[in-house]
């Protein structure tokens, strides 16, 4: 028995730079900030949820399981099951995937669905030798110990590892998630010039959506306990042009190489959480449904191209489901780097790759900018990785029913090799 | 918020040892030689001591004496807590029967207990107060559940403590820190009490028997360590007249000796254990005597009345508050921090972020813990859209004071209030009949009338309009229960009763101003008669542009003349300097709130009356016309809201100690002199 899913409401907090110290929210506070006022304005008692999902990467140490925390500081209740899915960039649309599968075969009728990250608080960590010196200290019994084991004391213990560094570095290839997007760049042509004139599009795009209030419904405002208000993405630059794009230097290859912090996501922190229900869910509360989740698809391939993700999952998805890529009326193609992006998008309008990769007869297409990120991208928000894939969704649906869209995919490459993809039809 | 499961078993199993039989008022139980005495007051979910439980333990101690086990422990049967002290219902049968004797007889017993040959320890959790407290220091030793509290709040009451505290915390702990827990009758909660060195030990409830256990093994060879501490300490005469002036700033003598004789017992007393226990119970026997004390007893009882009033259970989960300028914030932020679910609505965001930074002052006060505040925080939801009035139990509107503004609120409050959801006002100024009419549901609407700070002020006034139901009135005054404040209930009137009060006392002010007297010689006038602020120093608290909106809105409501309005307060509020919140109004703030103690030699000799009398005339004739349900609520709201002396007992008792006919003859002398706004009231008579 499959039955049909919606999406019925979703709703994220204003993605927020990391500016170099731990920002004002933890990933719990993210998923309580914009949690609250989504449950508020659903008419149902939110303990009507059969079960919290949260995607989370950098979960911090006073949070494990941060799904679970969220769901209990929003007063879903001690009964309320919850788990957090980490698969990388993913996890914040794994956590939709996996409602809609559980709801889809008949086991949850309502589930909230999100995804936290706070990559300013990622950990500073102490090297190994450190850790091991640390605990030799600890274990040293008398002062003769202790003294003996202090001398093996080494300035360089102090210098803590940035963990964030660690995250955004492949472990197979010890590639940098930027240098990745350099491989791509250099295997499909994409030159700076291309790479930054994306960049600022995705800017003056995000700029012009929240001029235009069309972010309205979906950021809620976050309050701090200081009493500070964020009430919008605060990494947009609505100046943004191609002078400034072309001053910053490569942030991963230099001096050749193309990708820099312009045209790249930005380091940030926020949350997202999106309702996701049955047939029998939306008529017992009275819902009115945003979308309807039609299929969803994950892929994988070398992580040193991990960029492509998106090529290789979304088009078995449209496949599938017996569309061509111009069948698709919207696409949300989460702005990892913009070198990445125009690599997807080259990569698709190439005969031979989509020949023998992708198993088509030619060239899957051209998806033209009017149908892609038409709100502006992680290189204009940023991309606070648990997060983005929820982010991308909920947008989705949201710009499917302004534009009237039929259908929409909402994809994203995820570091380490994965790619994952979302396909809504509007109701 | 817990679960069915946890509910089930419940939150937390108090470790009884072998006192499992119901018995009252106290169980006893025998185990390995181990005695249990486990008070448990019957009828009460509370346990407070009086002659039955200290007579109950005379006889316990009776058969211990006999056959001295290997430890005594004692502690108490109720989750709520050890004991809150004394009966106070008792205090004036004691008064009136001789307390001498019946003092002895407790100081007896409890020398008794102190005096038993084998261990003894109290083990307390929540509060040990006053009577309680004094049990729990004549054991030898105390062992703490996280949670517990431990104070001697007897001054509040116009007293000391009289079971032995006086001579036995100076005795077990720093003996300036002891003066200083009963003359400020503070509380130390339990890691300040471990600090303090009252409790032994912290111990979790799960581990109290094995605690105890361990801690009787050890006293097998214990040394006399504590006990013998010296009672000496030098230098009593200087520290007792540093304890005189720093208690004379916050209770004068005049108004409440019972601090200076606790600082004279000890000063004079304080090496010798038996003279401070034989002065204890001669200074306690005249203490509660005075009118002070009485007064201060009476005011226990009238907040007990107000608490306790005829209400329901409170059925308030969700409140929605509207509008976040100053005492919308407040009202939500005190609520969030007393456990409700309240989202706050505001056009503006940045009126909304204060109210969380408010709110999370509010909790730091309140001395939460790092996760109470945040789960506080989690629960004031600042909500710019107004999702929250569609979930509310109560929507609280704390718009701006304009007819027309308030009405606007209603009709959009209308289309998504949830059916049996109460509409309530915090309007000071405006009549509930010009609102009612956009109230979505008349009978679910009323006036909540908050004092600021909210977090300070404990009394509401809830308002009923002619077509309030009752309902409504109970489920509001039990709501403000529920967040800890206590509610009065009025009828809508100019002012409801409060502010109608206060209002003549504070335009007074201003015509005693305009005649020339300088605003600290009125503010000194009203200190002095034991106002916690002057009338001038409160207006400016108020705010000025308030003050005169009330005062414009009542002369033109009420029957009564009110005295003119004085043209330096229009002046002032033109220039926008509003008082407090500017940083100056008739006074300069920024030095922090301004207590003048001028001379009092030249001021005129009717000028305390001038200013306090109209404010009991103003409650007469609330009480006439039925505007409040009687002389004690009308005490009570006095005292709580506007902070008239408590040690007067209120304005209604203070009237009537004075004497109605010499007030009402001094008002007709004053109108005589000053005008018919000292007319009075015809009430007077009915007092």
């Amino acid at each position: 028995m499959t039955r049909p899913v919606y999406l019925v409401d979703g709703a994220r907090t204003p993605f927020l730079k990391a500016e170099g110290k731990p920002g004002p929210f933890t990933p719990v506070d993210l998923a309580v900030q914009c949690g609250r006022p989504l449950l508020l304005r659903q008419m149902f008692d939110p303990r009507a949820l059969d079960l919290v999902i949260l995607g989370c990467v950098n979960v911090i140490a006073d949070e494990m399981n941060p799904a679970r925390v969220a769901a209990l500081r929003l007063g879903l209740g001690a009964e309320m099951v919850a788990f957090t899915m980490q698969i990388n960039c993913g996890s914040g649309m794994q956590s939709i995937d996996t409602a809609y599968r559980y709801i889809r075969d008949g086991s949850h009728d309502m589930i909230l669905a999100g995804g936290a990250e706070a990559l300013s608080h990622a950990p500073l960590t102490l090297r190994q030798d450190a850790v091991e010196w640390f605990g030799g200290m600890a274990q040293a019994k008398g002062p003769v110990a202790q003294a003996k084991a202090l001398t093996g004391l080494r300035p360089d213990f102090f210098k803590p590892v940035i963990g964030l560094e660690r995250g955004l570095t492949d472990p197979i290839t010890t590639l940098n998630m930027g240098q990745t997007a350099e491989v791509l760049a250099h295997h499909f042509d994409i030159d700076r010039k291309t790479a930054d004139a994306y960049a600022m599009e995705s800017h003056l795009r995000l700029a012009k959506a929240q001029e235009e209030g069309w972010l309205t419904d979906e950021v809620m405002p976050a309050f701090d306990n200081d009493g500070t208000v964020y009430d919008h993405d605060n990494g947009v630059r609505p100046d943004s042009n191609m002078e400034g794009l072309a001053k910053p230097k490569p942030a991963f290859e230099r001096p050749h190489g193309k990708v820099t912090a312009g045209n790249s996501s930005q380091i940030t922190d926020g949350a997202s959480w999106v309702i996701v229900a049955s047939e029998d869910a939306v008529e017992k509360h009275g819902l009115t449904p945003l979308a309807r989740i039609v299929d969803s698809e994950w892929a994988a391939l070398d992580p040193k191209i991990m960029g492509l993700g998106p090529v290789l999952a979304s088009t078995p998805l449209a496949r599938r489901n017996g569309m061509d890529l111009d069948d698709v009326g919207l696409w949300e193609l989460n702005e990892a780097f913009a070198a990445q992006v125009l690599a997807c998008l080259a990569a698709w309008q190439h005969d031979e790759f989509c020949r023998e990769v992708l198993g088509l007869d030619g060239a899957f297409g051209r998806i033209d900018r009017d149908r892609l990120n038409v709100d502006g991208g992680a290189i204009s928000l940023g991309h606070p990785v648990g997060t983005s894939g929820n982010r991308i969704v909920l947008h989705l649906a949201n710009a499917m029913r302004r534009l009237d869209r039929k259908t929409g995919i909402a994809t994203e490459c995820i570091g380490g090799g994965l790619g994952g993809a979302m396909m809504l039809e509007a109701v | 918020m817990i679960g069915p499961v946890l509910r089930h078993m419940g939150e937390t199993k108090l470790e009884l040892g072998p006192a499992t039989q119901a018995a009252h008022p106290w169980r006893r139980g025998e185990d390995n030689g181990v005695v249990w005495l486990v008070l448990d007051c019957e009828g009460s979910s509370v346990n407070t001591i009086a002659r039955a439980e200290i007579e109950g333990l005379a006889t316990e101690l009776d058969r211990l004496e006999q056959q001295p086990p290997k430890g005594v422990v004692i502690r108490s049967a109720k989750p709520a807590g050890f004991a809150v002290g004394a009966d106070i219902k008792q205090f004036d049968d004691m008064a009136r029967d001789g307390a001498t004797d019946m003092l002895r007889q407790g100081h007896a017993v409890l020398d008794r207990l102190e005096a038993l040959p084998c261990p003894t320890i109290a083990v307390v959790h929540g509060p040990a107060i006053g009577a309680g407290l004094e049990i729990a220091l004549a054991c030898e030793r105390r062992i703490a559940v996280p949670g517990a509290s431990f104070g001697a709040p007897e001054v509040k009451l116009g007293l000391h403590p009289g079971l032995g505290a006086t001579f036995r915390l100076p005795a077990l702990i720093d003996p300036l820190e002891a003066m200083t827990l009963m003359l400020t009758g503070k509380t130390a909660h339990t890691k300040k009490a471990k600090s303090l060195g009252i409790v032994d030990e912290i111990v979790r409830e799960r581990h109290i028997a094995a605690a105890v256990h361990a801690m009787l093994e050890h006293e097998a060879d214990r040394s006399l360590g504590v006990k013998a501490r010296a009672l000496k300490y030098g230098g009593r005469s200087l520290a007792a007249r540093q304890m005189r002036n720093e208690t004379e700033k916050q209770a004068p003598k005049e108004h409440y000796p019972a601090p200076y004789r606790l600082i004279d017992n000890w000063e004079q007393h304080g090496d010798d254990r038996d003279a401070m226990q034989q002065a204890e119970i001669d200074s306690f026997t005249e203490l509660l005597d005075t009118d002070t004390s009485k007064n201060l007893r009476r005011v226990f009882f009238l907040r007990q009345r107000l608490k306790d009033g005829p209400r329901g259970a409170d059925d308030i989960a969700h409140v929605h508050v509207i509008g976040a300028g100053a005492m919308g914030a407040e009202i939500a932020a005190w609520a969030a921090v007393k456990g409700k679910r309240v989202t706050l609505g505001d056009v503006d965001t940045a009126p909304l972020g204060q109210a969380v930074a408010q709110t999370r002052k509010i909790a730091e006060g309140a001395h939460l813990s790092d996760i109470e505040i945040r789960d506080a925080l989690d629960r004031m939801v600042p909500d710019p859209r107004g999702y929250g009035v569609a979930h509310a139990d109560l929507v609280i509107e704390a718009g701006p004071e304009k007819v027309e503004t308030k009405r606007k609120i209603y009709d959009s409050v209308a289309a998504q209030i949830k059916p049996g959801a109460i509409l309530a006002s915090n309007t000071s100024s405006l009549s509930l009949d010009d609102l009612k009419t956009a109230a979505p549901d008349i009978k679910r609407f009323a006036g909540l009338h908050f004092f600021n700070p909210v977090s300070k002020m404990q009394l509401v006034e809830v308002v009923r309009h002619n077509g309030t139901d009752k309902e409504t009135i109970t489920r509001l005054a039990a709501f403000c229960g529920g967040i800890d404040r206590l509610p009065v209930q009025v009828r809508d009137y100019p002012g409801f009763l409060v502010n109608r009060a206060l209002t003549p006392y504070l335009l007074e002010a201003m015509v005693l101003m305009d005649e020339g007297i300088a605003k600290e010689v009125i503010d000194t006038a009203a200190i002095r008669f034991g106002m916690p602020m002057g009338p001038v120093a409160l207006a400016d608290q108020v705010g000025l542009d308030i003050g005169l909106h009330v005062g414009d809105s009542l002369k033109a409501a009420l029957d009564k003349p009110l005295a003119k309005i004085s043209d330096d307060l229009r002046k002032k509020v033109d220039k926008g300097e509003l008082g407090k919140k500017t940083g100056r109004g008739f006074y300069d703030w920024s030095q922090g709130t301004p207590r003048p103690d001028a001379s009092l030699d030249d001021a005129p000799d009717d000028l305390t009356d001038r200013l306090i009398l109209p404010m009991l005339d103003a409650c007469i004739e609330c009480l006439r016309k039925d505007i409040v349900g009687s002389a004690d609520e009308v005490d009570g709201a006095m005292i709580f809201a506007t902070g008239f002396p408590p040690f007067r007992g209120g304005p209604m008792h203070y009237a009537r100690q004075r004497g109605t006919e010499d007030i009402t003859a001094r008002l007709k002398n004053l109108a005589d002199r000053h005008g018919p706004r000292f007319a009075p009231d015809r009430g007077w008579s009915n007092i």
